[in-house]
């Protein structure tokens, strides 16, 4: 059914760091790589080697500059994903139930047998977290790595969704966050993990740690600097000549 | 938005057809017997033929009848729920007016209501969606509304009823136009906001998560034919309002009666090309386009 739960037993999500990411879009292919073949429907590309290639992700890495009122601009990356929202509309908009949250852990899934393929779901998401596949003609989106996460085939280490197992800068973190015991909660207040786009009202579970402050350069920046000072301030010899011709004429 | 001819032509026919067929519900015109049946053919040819064609663009289409499962949310089930049962009365109520000489009054009035109601949850459709600031406005269902009447009232030739609602439906036109232009900027999301980034400093796109296109570009980011925005608002207002109401106030005749549904028809259908092509979905400030 297509109405949210009032409430889930946990709210399973990610808490994704934009001071430590790198920007090297890895989670982007793990991602790809793990969901085109388990769950659902693969993910799709169009013209993969041609000139105008396209295909289905999950996730997708966006690079933004910052240029605050003083100081010097900073470069942030910005990995994007289904952000598992408690009111989240793409669920109620489903006119045949296959969006659905999940009461015991907050996952928002389609079960694609269901899925007539209309699109509103994508229309009514402001976070662009659902593409519809082009050879499938069903939505896809983040499962939160729902076939790994409960998986116990797997080593306990990789029971975690496939982008956080990969990063390599460990910028993505994964746990509950309706437990405000749990460590991706302790990350989030200390560190004012914030939601995107809060105007539009979808309470998002995933947060997004800000990037910390940068360095500001001081005036001095060693003690030992006005010994570093230019031995030679003029220039002398040759080129010395040279800037007092040059000057003359 | 992208502006798919199948939606195009869904809202257009179906708004049109069903605004027919709540004046039929009405008993106006006051017609039986073969005319009647010509007119009935003409509502349901318009408003199933626009339901139809709205199915073209779904990516399962023979999945379609599990959309009647979740009317207590979604509003595209309940408009397949409104147009089904507005069909199946305004069906009954045809069979008794045409064949069987009855005017079932109650039931052509629930039938007229029902098809209202199936203009309305289409409007509901876009209204509902935060997303898209120009559809998330109380002036939406207003607009479907009154063009649904104005044209139905049209097509069933009540000249004196339609003067008036096609002079109404100008009017929501203008206003939808003036509050929809000022929408976006009235929602208050921006890149700032989108990433949460805002209060640091100026945010700026600095370089897009892949090189080529994606369904989110070709489907919510639209830019073709905004530059002629303008020039189609004036050719669309002119062909579905000025031009029929002119022709409905000369002394009539069926030679120019015809011509003013057919210029309010390619009117309605160039507003709703503007309704998608104008749509601004706030994901594409993610990639730092509009």
């Amino acid at each position: 059914m297509t109405q949210l739960p009032t409430s889930t037993d946990r709210k399973m999500g990610l808490v994704i760091d934009l001071d430590t990411c790198v920007g090297c879009h890895a989670c982007v292919i793990s991602c790809k790589g793990w969901n085109t073949e388990n769950y659902g429907a693969p993910l799709s590309d169009q013209d993969a080697y041609g000139s105008n290639p396209s295909g289905t992700f999950l996730n997708r890495v966006h690079s933004y500059e910052v240029q605050p009122e003083q100081g010097s601009a900073q470069l942030i990356h910005f990995p994007k994903s289904c952000l598992h929202c408690e009111d989240a509309p793409c669920v109620t908009v489903c006119p045949t139930g296959a969006s659905y949250k999940r009461a015991e852990d907050g996952i928002v899934l389609v079960n694609e047998s269901d899925c007539i393929g209309c699109g509103l779901c994508a229309w009514s998401c402001p976070y662009g977290a659902r593409e519809l596949d082009m050879a499938e003609g069903v939505m896809k989106k983040c499962t939160l790595c729902v076939d790994r996460i409960y998986n116990e085939n797997l080593p306990e280490v990789d029971r975690i969704p496939s982008c956080v197992r990969t990063c390599p800068a460990g910028a993505r973190h994964f746990g509950d966050l309706g437990d405000p015991d749990s460590d991706v909660s302790k990350l989030v207040s200390e560190r004012e993990g914030m939601d995107l786009m809060p105007e539009m009202g979808t309470k998002p579970v995933n947060k997004y740690l800000p990037p910390r402050a940068k360095d500001m350069i001081e005036e001095q920046i060693d003690i030992l600097a006005p010994l570093l000072a230019p031995v030679a301030e003029e220039p002398k010899g040759f080129l010395g000549w040279l800037d007092k011709t040059l000057e003359k004429l | 938005m992208h502006p798919a001819p199948s939606v195009i032509i869904f809202t257009t026919l179906s708004g049109l057809g069903f605004g027919l067929l709540f004046f039929l519900g009405l008993g106006l015109p006051d017609v039986s017997g073969w005319v009647a049946f010509i007119f009935f053919a003409i509502a349901n040819a318009l408003a199933v033929g626009g339901l139809l064609a709205s199915t073209f663009h779904l990516g399962h289409p023979e999945r379609a009848w599990k959309a009647f499962t979740q009317w207590k949310t979604s509003w595209l089930s309940r408009e397949g729920w409104c147009a089904v049962l507005a069909l199946i009365t305004m069906g009954l109520y045809a069979l008794g007016v045409v064949f069987l000489g009855q005017r079932w009054n109650l039931l052509g009035w629930i039938g007229a209501l029902l098809s209202l109601a199936t203009v309305f949850t289409t409007s509901m459709i876009y209204t509902q969606l935060r997303t898209i600031p120009r559809w998330n406005m109380k002036l939406t269902p207003a607009m479907f509304l009154s063009f649904s009447l104005a044209g139905g009232s049209l097509l069933a030739g009540q000249t004196s009823i339609a003067v008036p609602l096609l002079l109404l439906a100008a009017l929501v036109q203008l206003l939808y136009w003036r509050q929809g232009d000022k929408a976006f900027s009235a929602s208050g999301t921006n890149l700032g906001t989108a990433t949460g980034l805002g209060q640091r400093g100026a945010v700026r796109t600095f370089e897009p998560p892949h090189t080529g296109t994606n369904y989110l570009l070709r489907e919510f980011v639209y830019v073709v034919g905004r530059n002629h925005a303008e020039k189609l608002r004036v050719i669309s207002f002119v062909l579905a309002f000025a031009l029929p109401i002119l022709l409905l106030l000369i002394p009539f005749s069926h030679f120019f009666a015809l011509l003013a549904v057919l210029s309010h028809l390619a009117g309605i259908a160039t507003s709703r090309w503007l309704f998608f092509a104008q749509a601004e979905h706030v994901v594409g400030l993610y990639y730092g386009k509009r």
